[in-house]
């Protein structure tokens, strides 16, 4: 079967976009039957990358694929890139300014969540040209 | 489930206004008129509001069916003070239900006060789930138990006001009279259409409390008269300012002000929030005062004046000094309870099979690009998305959609003098 897809562009200036994705994905979702718990882990773990491409790398481009055994989401930028994958995904660590901090984002818990949420995650970055986000929920 | 909005047939013209305003995307126009789809309303009476033919409405009880009981307690809604211009004595209001034909007077503003201070305590607790969601309000109950699943187990375990006013009232008539059960008509006088519905097949109640529930705007007529005749009315109040609040938005959130309490009114508003609070979005939030009108029940379609009008005077009613009258005693704290799980009834699933589901929703996505992405509604569904779906689902065809209508001509020309002039293109 092939799997049901969306794509999404998201808009590196607008604030207020962000989590439209996640929105659209989860209708979709709720009409395919799909237990409520998964649909949360989707919507948790889309609505955080949304926002780190939002916040951190000026946009990008998200994709989800939702197959018979598995939702797969992938999200794609060509922002600054992660220096150290390693301290981005421990609890507390943020490179957020205070401007953002302010907005109440840059706790630091964006990637830890997605990762807890997802049943894999994979992030390919290179510096100065951008950052992919896959992450995958069992069915 | 059976709903309190009708149409009017001979009214409706089938122009499409309340298909589009449906929050629940629940109306179809089909044959010039505009059908509801019962199992998706939720009663929120929107497209009361916006038919410019009235044809749409929201239908009550009968006074008339108080003769069918010995002994009748009526029940007024908070918002029924707020239709009364410079009234200072709810009394006068509470004598003129007596005038009309009512045995007793049991004020829900009464039972809802008793609900702010338990829901108080239980925040105190802090025993349970947040943030918890109110019960208050029907339509937005109706709502989470179909579009919302994940938020049912945060709906607060109380009784709405009305029905806590009705156990407790026919208690103390039964006692009082010794009388049956099946003696005694407690009427409720409704703001809405919701809480009609919602008094014949309340959710998440083992039987209704509730015999009847007439249209506020009706009683409201009929009081008018009464209340001019009324002089020195005895003392029936009961209840304080803070029940009284509940008639408008903020008004069952302010005595729990101490805590982190959101105040929505408004179902695209509500809404928005729910689908917030699903995705843990809002964090650190205790309470939820949801109401699917503007500005909360005083903005019910079965009210008889303006909504804000009515917000200022129960404003004022509730603004001057926070005279707290006792509270009923309430030793039976399980009464408050509902006693049954409100269910998931799922509106929006495509298809029990997951892989069916999915082919479905392809062919829906598919059909939606190939649509002109107008919404322009005159093919008698919500939107083109909506036209979509109803294909793929077998509830309506393709060309259905006057575009795709067209193409299906034979025409020499551009067939541009088939469409509507709005449509036209150059
Ligand atoms: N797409 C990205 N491109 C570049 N840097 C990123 C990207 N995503 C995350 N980062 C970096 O990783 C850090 C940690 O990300 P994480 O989402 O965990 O926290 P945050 O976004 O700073 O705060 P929060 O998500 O709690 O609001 C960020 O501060 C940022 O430096
Ligand atoms: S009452 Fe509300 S939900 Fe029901 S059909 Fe009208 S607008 Fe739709
Ligand atoms: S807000 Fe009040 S009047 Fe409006 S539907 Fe809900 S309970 Fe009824
Ligand atoms: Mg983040």
């Amino acid at each position: 079967m092939e799997p049901f897809k969306l794509e999404f562009a998201i808009d590196g200036e607008d604030f207020h976009s962000a989590g439209e994705a996640s929105s659209e994905t989860k209708k979709a979702l709720k009409k395919l039957g799909i237990p409520a718990d998964t649909i949360r882990r989707v919507s948790i773990c889309m609505y955080e990358g949304e926002m780190n491409m939002v916040l951190h790398a000026n946009g990008g481009a998200v994709t989800v694929e939702v197959g018979e055994d598995a939702i797969a989401i992938a999200l794609a930028d060509s922002g600054p890139g992660i220096p150290d994958i390693g301290a981005a995904l421990s609890e507390g660590f943020s490179t957020a300014t205070n401007e953002i901090r302010e907005l109440g984002f840059g706790a630091g818990m964006g990637l830890p969540n997605m990762k807890k949420y997802c049943d894999e995650m994979d992030i390919q970055t290179e510096l100065g040209v951008g950052t992919t986000v896959t992450m995958k929920i069992n069915l | 489930m059976p709903i309190s909005v009708r149409l009017d047939k001979e009214k409706c013209k089938g122009c499409t206004r309340c298909v589009k305003q449906c929050p629940t995307e629940a109306i179809r126009v089909r044959f010039g008129l505009a059908k509801i789809l019962e199992d998706r309303c939720i009663d929120c009476a929107q497209c009361v509001r916006v038919c410019p033919q009235h044809a749409k409405r929201a239908v009550a009880d009968s006074l008339d069916d108080i003769k069918k009981f010995r002994h009748t307690i009526v029940l007024p809604a908070p918002s029924l003070y707020g239709q009364f211009n410079a009234l200072d004595d709810v009394n006068i209001v509470l004598q003129a239900l007596l005038d009309l034909g009512f045995d007793e007077v049991f004020e829900v503003a009464a039972a809802a006060e008793l609900l702010s201070d338990l829901t108080l305590r239980e925040l105190d607790e802090s025993s349970f789930e947040k943030p918890v969601i109110s019960s208050a309000c029907p339509a937005v109950v109706r709502l989470i138990s179909q579009r919302f699943p994940n938020l049912i187990p945060h709906i607060s375990e109380h009784i709405a006001p009305v029905e806590l006013a009705a156990k407790l009232a026919r208690e103390r008539a039964r006692a009082a009279t010794g009388l049956d059960d099946r003696d005694i008509g407690v009427f409720f006088i409704s703001p809405c259409p919701a809480k009609v519905t919602e008094a014949h097949y309340p959710l998440g109640l083992k039987e209704p409390v509730i015999d009847g529930a007439l249209s506020m705007a009706e009683v409201y007529k009929l009081l008018l008269p009464l209340m001019k005749r009324v002089k020195n009315p005895p003392k029936l109040r009961t209840a304080g300012f803070t029940g009284v609040g509940w008639a408008s938005a903020g008004g069952e959130a302010r005595p729990l002000r101490k805590y982190n309490v959101i105040s929505c009114d408004g179902l695209e508003n509500v809404i928005r929030l729910l689908d917030a609070i699903e995705d843990k979005f809002l964090p650190d939030v205790d309470y939820l005062e949801l109401l699917a009108c503007e500005p909360g029940c005083v903005g019910g379609c079965l009210t008889a004046v303006n909504p804000f009008a009515a917000r200022a005077r129960i404003m004022r009613l509730s603004g001057a000094a926070d005279i707290k009258l006792k509270p009923l005693d309430i030793d039976d704290v399980y009464k408050v309870w509902r006693g049954e799980r409100i269910r998931h009834t799922p509106t929006t699933i495509l298809d029990e099979d997951f892989r069916k589901a999915i082919e479905k929703l392809k062919r829906i996505e598919d059909l939606n690009e190939s649509l002109p992405g107008l919404d322009c509604g005159s093919c008698g569904s919500p939107g083109c998305h909506a036209l979509a779906q109803d294909v793929v689902m077998g509830y309506a065809e393709e060309t259905d959609c006057i575009f795709n209508a067209r193409a299906q001509m034979e025409d020499g020309g551009d067939g541009q003098h088939y469409l509507p002039p709005p449509f036209r293109r150059r």
